[in-house]
């Protein structure tokens, strides 16, 4: 602070011909004496040589023939190429979720909308996209777009609710189209979850995550303040047991003991939806963690209020607490998220194919020996761009609902 | 029995004892508060004046005396100390608001929640309360871009909401600027004028000589004198009521 407000002040006294213009700028922050001048040359020495292997790797030695070769891999797995309709239905499907909660939460077409009904184009422009392709990202943003206007003349009255209805709709109803209904013959024959793969797993094995920790976290946090001894010791219990153990064991323990502790015949026999349980296990505990971090921050001022008021303590934790609670962590929770998105390659390990599973599959592949640098550099990419939208989305959030904050 | 209340009397406290771990918060307070009656409680800090309100609903537990509320004994039971929080409204030294809600919502949402009122009718409710305490202007903002005189008049307005018997007010002007004082104190005066029965901890004399009906000097846990302010102001009996008067006077 005080050091920009410095330079704001040294800005003010300058002749007026090196105020504004780029040399002036660059004698003043880059060459101002000898020292800063060395490590001006240095620092851009430095860059010039990483800059110039990188690209000169990027765009000459590379053989990215091995990414558009495995792209339905790399996407969706193994998932069968005669159902991958049902992929795009999904995706359309989200265009539309996300176009008509955007409608139903925020109202404006703001720019960020815009951003998000340009993303499937951004993506037409990747060359090795076949025209088929290109037809499905246009009918996902016509889909969004449309989710979008068509919200805007329709009467509805709780918005927020609906766009939750809406949500949780549209998860039932992708969980049909992925998993499939009725006869080996019929229009959408099952496909068994270990069939899914690459990085339409991972955003499963994520999301699924995310969403079935978070509700568990909250409960085991709210558990670990219960006044009811045996709910508190049970909550410490689980949670510090879990925090225990690194994911990895939870992940091997899912494959191999969890039959142990289930009734024979139990249907929880898929080997994805055990490692989605030790996932949102593990993760629970950490969001019980965190969310307990939120909770202490609560002063006793708002019990006390609540309290005063006759709420029971159902209702304060449901109006008080919790809202501002949950609001507190955020960016802790989301960090918490993006962590648990990477983590999920760890099931690589217990043999599911998610995104780093298939690299290692591609790999292994004799056609695509020595393609090591092109594969991991996109699987790289890949996880960067969600776990950035993560935290891009995030600090949207907290602008939003940080109005009148203290 | 002798702590049994008659018809008018809508506070029974008899004997009340407080501990803090070992050491003795309240010492056998007894206090008899009539219907529509304004009870000022002054003494030095650490006195157990706030204690001692507190304990009225339940915010701090009492362990020997009995307290007794609109003829409801406030024992263990969560549904008489439900009950009696539910007719008795309170008033915090830091306000205490909810700053994620709106100033309309924080008003709305004990009526809408535990009396399950409407929500346009809750809203109509607290309108007028607003309208009523002066900034009905507001009703839109969060707490925390209102003033402090402002955010304890929305206080005042979020009991008010519930209909409260009985109002307690802990030290409600003692974290604001002294221009902003007044403002809340108009605000009680006139609360009181309407015939609210009213618990008032302060150190503002003007208004303890002005408003209450009686006057309470705690000292050290103990209720040590309790009579009319003029009575107080004229003719305090105790020699530490004295000491104290002298001091703040």
């Amino acid at each position: 602070m005080t050091s920009a407000a410095d330079a704001n002040s040294d800005r003010s006294v300058l002749p007026i011909t090196e105020r504004y213009t780029l040399i002036g700028w660059v004698r003043r922050n880059l060459f101002s004496d000898t020292l800063n001048s060395l490590l001006t040359l240095a620092a851009l020495a430095f860059l010039f040589i990483v800059a110039s292997n990188l690209l000169r790797w990027a765009f000459v030695t590379a053989e990215w023939g091995v990414i558009p070769a495995n792209f339905n891999l790399i996407m969706r797995g193994q998932y069968p190429a005669t159902e991958a309709w049902r992929l795009w239905l999904v995706i359309y499907l989200l265009g539309a979720v996300v176009g008509s909660s955007w409608r139903l939460l925020s109202g404006k077409f703001s720019g960020a909308a815009r951003l998000l009904i340009a993303i499937p184009f951004v993506l037409m422009l990747i060359p090795f996209f076949s025209m088929a392709t290109r037809l499905n990202l246009v009918i996902t943003a016509a889909a969004s777009a449309a989710g979008f206007f068509i919200t805007g003349y329709l009467p509805i009255q709780r918005r927020g609710r609906t766009a939750a209805y809406l949500l949780l709709a549209y998860l039932v109803v992708m969980l049909i189209l992925l998993q499939g209904v009725g006869a080996e013959e019929g229009p959408m024959p099952p496909v068994a979850p270990i069939l899914w793969g690459g990085l339409l797993l991972s955003l499963l094995l994520a999301f699924f995550g995310i969403t079935l920790s978070f509700p568990l976290g909250v409960a085991l946090a709210l558990g670990r303040q219960s006044k009811l001894p045996a709910i508190r010791v049970m909550s410490v219990i689980y949670i510090e047991f879990i925090r225990g153990v690194p994911l990895i064991s939870l992940l091997f323990m899912g494959q191999v003991m969890l039959q142990l502790f289930l009734p024979d015949g139990f249907p929880l026999v898929d080997r994805v939806l055990r490692a989605l349980v030790a996932i949102t296990l593990f993760s629970a505990a950490y969001t019980a963690e965190n969310v307990r971090g939120g909770l202490q921050s609560i002063s006793r001022g708002q019990y006390e209020a609540a309290n005063a008021l006759g709420l029971s303590t159902y209702q304060s934790t449901i109006h008080i607490i919790l809202p501002q609670a949950l609001r507190a962590v955020i960016p802790v929770l989301v960090g918490q998220f993006i962590s648990l998105f990477k983590d999920t390659t760890l099931v690589a390990l217990v043999g599911i194919f998610d995104l780093l599973g298939i690299a290692r599959t591609i790999l292994a592949n004799p056609d695509w020996l020595g393609t090591q640098q092109e594969v991991y550099a996109i699987i790289a990419v890949l996880f960067w761009i969600f776990s950035y939208s993560m935290s891009y989305a995030s600090r949207r959030l907290e602008q939003r609902l940080g109005v009148g904050q203290r | 029995m002798s702590e049994e209340a008659t018809a008018d009397e809508i506070i029974v406290c008899q004997d009340v004892c407080k501990w803090f771990g070992d050491f003795q918060a309240l010492k056998n307070c007894s206090l008899r508060v009539q219907a529509q009656e304004v009870v000022v409680i002054i003494g030095p800090s650490g006195s157990g004046k706030s204690t001692f309100i507190r304990c009225i609903n339940r915010l701090e537990e009492h362990q020997a005396g009995d307290i007794i509320v609109d003829g409801i004994p406030l024992t263990r039971d969560v549904r008489n100390i439900e009950q009696i929080r539910s007719e008795t409204g309170m008033v915090f030294q830091q306000f205490n608001l909810f700053p994620h809600l709106t100033v309309l919502e924080n008003i709305t949402l004990a009526p809408i929640q535990v009396r399950k009122m409407r929500k346009d009718e809750a809203q109509d409710t607290a309108m007028s309360l607003l309208n009523r305490v002066g900034i009905p202007e507001q009703a839109d903002k969060y707490p925390g871009q209102l003033s402090g005189g402002q955010q304890q008049r929305v206080a005042i307005a979020r009991s008010l909401a519930m209909s409260p018997k009985i109002m307690l007010f802990d030290e409600p002007t003692s974290a604001l600027d002294p221009e902003m004082i007044k403002e809340v104190l108009d605000v009680m005066q006139e609360l009181a004028e309407t015939g609210m029965t009213m618990l008032v901890v302060t150190h503002e004399m003007g208004f303890a000589r002005e408003v209450a009906d009686r006057i309470v000097f705690m000292d050290g846990g103990e209720i040590m004198e309790v009579g009319t302010p003029e009575h107080f102001f004229t003719n305090a009996q105790h020699d530490r009521t004295k000491l104290f008067l002298s001091q703040i006077l």
